[in-house]
């Protein structure tokens, strides 16, 4: 009996993964746990341990390739049927073995309902399945909402919805059609570039490509609105050199993005509104209770947002250890999938750059984005205490909100940053009020 | 002559005017498609429509008055004997084909289809030539092969005009009332058309090959039918072959011969063939396109109802499996689609079929014969009508309704119902499995009461253990 190997759900809505290594040839006896691939998401690698025990009779990827969840990546012959002749390729859908201990090559969703057994329909009415077929998406490929494990209609727009997913596959028979196919202008061909000059082609992979889907979504779905300001951060500099040493000894990085988390925090308790996502379908806001700071790291693999959980708990010098490490871990794509996931809000500090100032893409569903660009010593006019004026040299950071107009009004953000900068430019105000 | 060769370009060569042609064309049309209909009769409706589905339920209309009227006096109510007046039935069954075909070609002709009528034959991919047109050739981007199928006749014999060996079409023309007929085939044309004349006062026997009425139908289905048949008909000869049919002047000379048993004799005024079809492929000189043809004619399709040949499609009868309108419309409509450009495709869990006898029998989705063959585990619920107020007042309560679902989910993977207006009631159970439905969700579903259709949610309610008008065969779960 032959047995296939899918590409596993990997969670929070990852549809398709790179494949970095194979670690397998065909004709290959292997055990059940031995490492089958090496496989990237936008998110994170992951090794792939193989669920079953066999021969490998079949490689239907390559290093390099994108493969989508559920695509069958990998054939075996039982071990029982190994030692006889190797079986011909399977057809287009073999089944895929049913015992227990399987996951991940059997899907399992969130709810714990076992994904539908290859082989037998989907459970999903004529009208889901003709919108699939047109769309172009496998129902088996989807987590069923509906009751009893059928596939709704909303399922399959979700899938397609998310571009990400919706792309052209190699192990596709037909190139699927472009999500939103009806909505979107198809770009303009383009012109042959090396008629002006030479040219060299690179692939546009995984994290680049997650990043383009991600900003498209962001970008084309909410109407952003950017609001800029100025904060005097001469005191708050003055502060964190005097404490920098016993951080540094404590193993983390005392910079500004730290405080700017902590004023954050204490901004979106008072502002609830930019702690919240917008939900068109059920027409209501999801307002968190929560404040779990998204901190936009490069790296040299790409644009990285590490979460850091629960600001509003922790103390600065706790924030400033943690997200040292949590960048560290970035750098080297050594994060877990969870520390990925589940922001409220996001700081993007471009100061150690040198920016200035610039816009910046809310990182949907979130509300708002807030960031920080290089403190630079500038005059300023500042009011002394006879009320005459005079001009003086002070740090001066650039800070940037943009924000989902949908959910909030300018005033609000206005309102906000002014929070935020009142925080930063006094920290006696930040320490005494922080949360 | 004047005409000429005279050329004719379309999009959209839909070749026959049956259901999948007629709903090729419609469809091809509505998505914008220039569309050329050839048929050799004048209006679109094909063997459905002319000689088939509607002139059989027209008389199978009026068989049923019959029985009811009979039936009737066991309840007080008495009428005289019935008096047929043939020629009058001849000319209403006339006037319903008359308004549905005319109907079409109003359909038609506003969605400017074109109608040719004439035969075409294949010159190659993308050309035909007609015979008996106005027009010698189409050509065509892509064409629609949707000619049906006809009668298979008799070994050694041919169905002639005026023959007493007769099939389904020439049976429904309706041109006597013989005093006995035989049928060959009990099949559902042979109990449809033998209930028919049964009705119609004819001494009808007919003549099985096989050990059983209506094959592929699950056996307890059947035996409701067959138990009123028994009655209706002068006699049903299972395992019993046709050896020699001997027209004379005065009638046909059948030689039958029971499997394992002796040979015998009768002599009847007419016999009906009805032995099954076979597909019209033969002359429309497809050796001249890539298609390809099954061993026994039928042309090889897709899902997308695409031919081996990028130009061509078929739809319908032609194209073999079970040969049933509806399924055809659908063929029809799923090639005219994929040929708009649009991801169709023939994806149809469940074809319900129905047989027009009385009692009715209806099914769609997975039968117990086909469960036990593919080794398929399901539970089976039967509701059977005696417990059904409703049936009991229509004195309908020889009927059942049967649940095939899988044990696992409790998924409804089939329905089966023998009794009075089955054709109706299988559809729920249709799009219960289209939908996933479990037997809970039927159970769940309110059905009115007093109806025939309580029978379904009681199936259902049986198999979730919670029936009201029979015992629960489990305890305790629900």
């Amino acid at each position: 009996m032959s047995k296939t190997f899918r590409l596993p759900d990997l969670g929070e809505g990852i549809g398709e993964a790179e494949i970095l290594a194979v670690h397998v040839t065909v004709g290959q006896i292997i055990s059940e746990g031995d490492l089958l691939l090496e496989v990237e998401t936008d998110k994170a690698a992951v090794e792939i341990p193989s669920p079953v025990s066999g021969t490998v009779q079949e490689i239907r990827v390559h290093k390099g390739d994108m493969a989508k969840v559920g695509a069958i990546l990998i054939s075996f012959v039982d071990s029982a049927a190994a030692g006889a002749t190797v079986q011909p390729a399977p057809a287009a859908e073999p089944t895929v073995g049913k015992e227990p201990g399987t996951v991940p090559a059997q899907q399992i969703d969130a709810a714990g309902h076992p994904a539908a057994v290859p082989g037998a329909p989907v459970p999903a009415s004529p009208a889901t399945r003709r919108l699939a077929r047109e769309l172009g998406v496998d129902l088996r490929a989807l987590t069923p909402s509906g009751a009893g494990g059928v596939v709704t209609k909303d399922d399959v727009l979700a899938f397609a919805e998310d571009t990400d997913k919706a792309e052209v596959l190699p192990t596709a028979p037909e190139p699927a059609p472009p999500a939103e196919a009806g909505t979107e202008i198809a770009p303009p061909t383009l012109p042959d570039f090396s008629q002006w000059g030479p040219v060299s082609r690179e692939p546009f992979h995984s994290i680049r490509r997650a990043t383009a889907a991600r900003m498209t979504t962001s970008w084309t779905r909410i109407p952003h609105v950017t609001c800029q300001d100025a904060v005097d951060i001469t005191r708050l500099e003055a502060f964190r050199r005097q404490h920098k040493g016993e951080i540094d000894q404590a193993g983390g990085r005392l910079t500004m993005t730290i405080f700017a988390m902590k004023a954050a925090a204490t901004a979106l308790k008072r502002f609830p509104h930019f702690n919240a996502s917008l939900d068109p379908a059920a027409a209501e806001i999801v307002v968190k209770h929560y404040y779990h700071i998204g901190i936009a790291v490069d790296t040299e693999h790409g644009l990285m947002v590490p979460v850091i959980r629960d600001v509003d708990r922790k103390s600065i010098k706790e924030l400033a250890v943690e997200l040292q490490g949590t960048l560290e871990r970035a750098r080297e794509r050594r994060n877990s999938r969870e520390e990925m996931v589940g922001g409220t809000f996001t700081i993007t500090n471009v100061g150690g750059l040198g920016g200035s100032y610039f816009t910046a893409i809310i990182n949907h569903p979130e509300v708002a984005i807030l960031g920080l660009g290089e403190g630079r010593m500038q005059p300023v006019v500042v009011t002394t205490g006879e009320g005459g004026q005079e001009i003086v040299p002070r740090l001066m950071m650039p800070i940037i909100l943009c924000f989902d107009h949908r959910v909030v009004d300018g005033a609000d953000a206005v309102r906000f940053l002014r929070r935020i900068i009142e925080l930063l430019e006094d920290p006696d105000e930040l320490f005494l009020t922080m949360i | 002559m004047v005409m000429g060769e005279m050329e004719l370009t379309c999009e959209v060569l839909v070749i026959g005017s049956g259901p999948a042609g007629y709903a090729a064309a419609f469809r091809a049309a509505d998505l914008g498609l220039d569309v050329t209909l050839v048929d050799p009769r004048p209006k679109p409706g094909g063997v459905c429509l002319f000689e088939g589905c509607i002139p059989s339920k027209t008389g199978l209309h009026l068989a049923e008055l019959i029985f009811d009227a009979r039936q009737a006096a066991a309840m007080g109510l008495h009428f005289e004997p019935p008096r047929l007046e043939l020629a009058e039935v001849r000319s209403w069954k006339q006037q319903v084909i008359d308004t549905m075909a005319d109907g079409l070609l109003q359909l038609g002709a506003r969605r400017g289809v074109q109608l040719i009528t004439g035969r075409a034959q294949f010159e190659n991919s993308t050309t035909v030539r007609l015979e008996h047109a106005e027009v010698r050739r189409v050509r065509f981007r892509h064409a629609v092969v949707a000619t049906g199928s006809r009668p298979v006749a008799f070994p050694g014999t041919a169905f002639r005009p005026g023959s007493r060996i007769i099939n389904s079409s020439q049976a429904l023309a309706l041109a006597d009332i013989p005093e006995s007929l035989l049928v060959i085939g009990g099949g559902y044309v042979g109990l449809e058309l033998g209930s028919l004349y049964a009705a119609f006062g004819s001494r009808v026997e007919v003549v099985e090959v096989g050990d059983r009425l209506l094959a592929g139908v699950d056996r307890d289905l059947v035996e409701p039918l067959q138990r009123r048949l028994s009655g209706l008909f002068a006699a049903i000869h299972l395992n019993t072959r046709v050896m020699t049919l001997t027209e004379q002047d005065d009638g046909v000379k059948v030689q039958l011969q029971e499997a394992g048993g002796g040979t015998e004799s009768r002599f009847v005024d007419e016999v009906l063939v009805a032995i099954g079809r076979q597909p019209n492929s033969g002359d429309l000189h497809l050796d001249k396109t890539a298609v390809q043809l099954s061993e026994r004619g039928s042309i090889t399709v897709n899902r997308q109802q695409q031919t081996a040949d990028p130009h061509i499609f078929a739809a319908g009868d032609v194209t073999g499996g079970i040969q049933l309108a509806h399924k055809a419309t659908r063929e029809g409509r799923v090639a005219a689609e994929v040929i708009a450009g649009q991801n169709s495709g023939f994806d149809v869990r469940a074809i319900p079929a129905v047989v027009y006898t009385d009692p009715q029998i209806a099914w769609c989705g997975l039968t117990e014969e086909q469960a036990g063959k593919q080794g398929i585990e399901i539970a089976v619920q039967k509701f059977p009508w005696r417990y059904s107020g409703r049936a009991q007042t229509m004195a309908a309560a020889d009927g059942f309704t049967k649940l095939i679902v899988n044990p696992e989910d409790g998924r409804i993977l089939g329905v089966g119902i023998v009794g009075r207006n089955a054709e109706s009631m299988i559809a729920e159970g249709t799009l219960a499995i289209e939908m996933g439905a479990l037997a809970e969700d039927l159970a769940l579903t309110l059905h009115p009461h007093p109806t025939l259709s309580e029978t379904e949610a009681e199936a259902a309610e049986i198999f979730i253990g919670s029936p009201i008008h029979t015992l629960p065969t489990r305890r305790g779960d629900r």
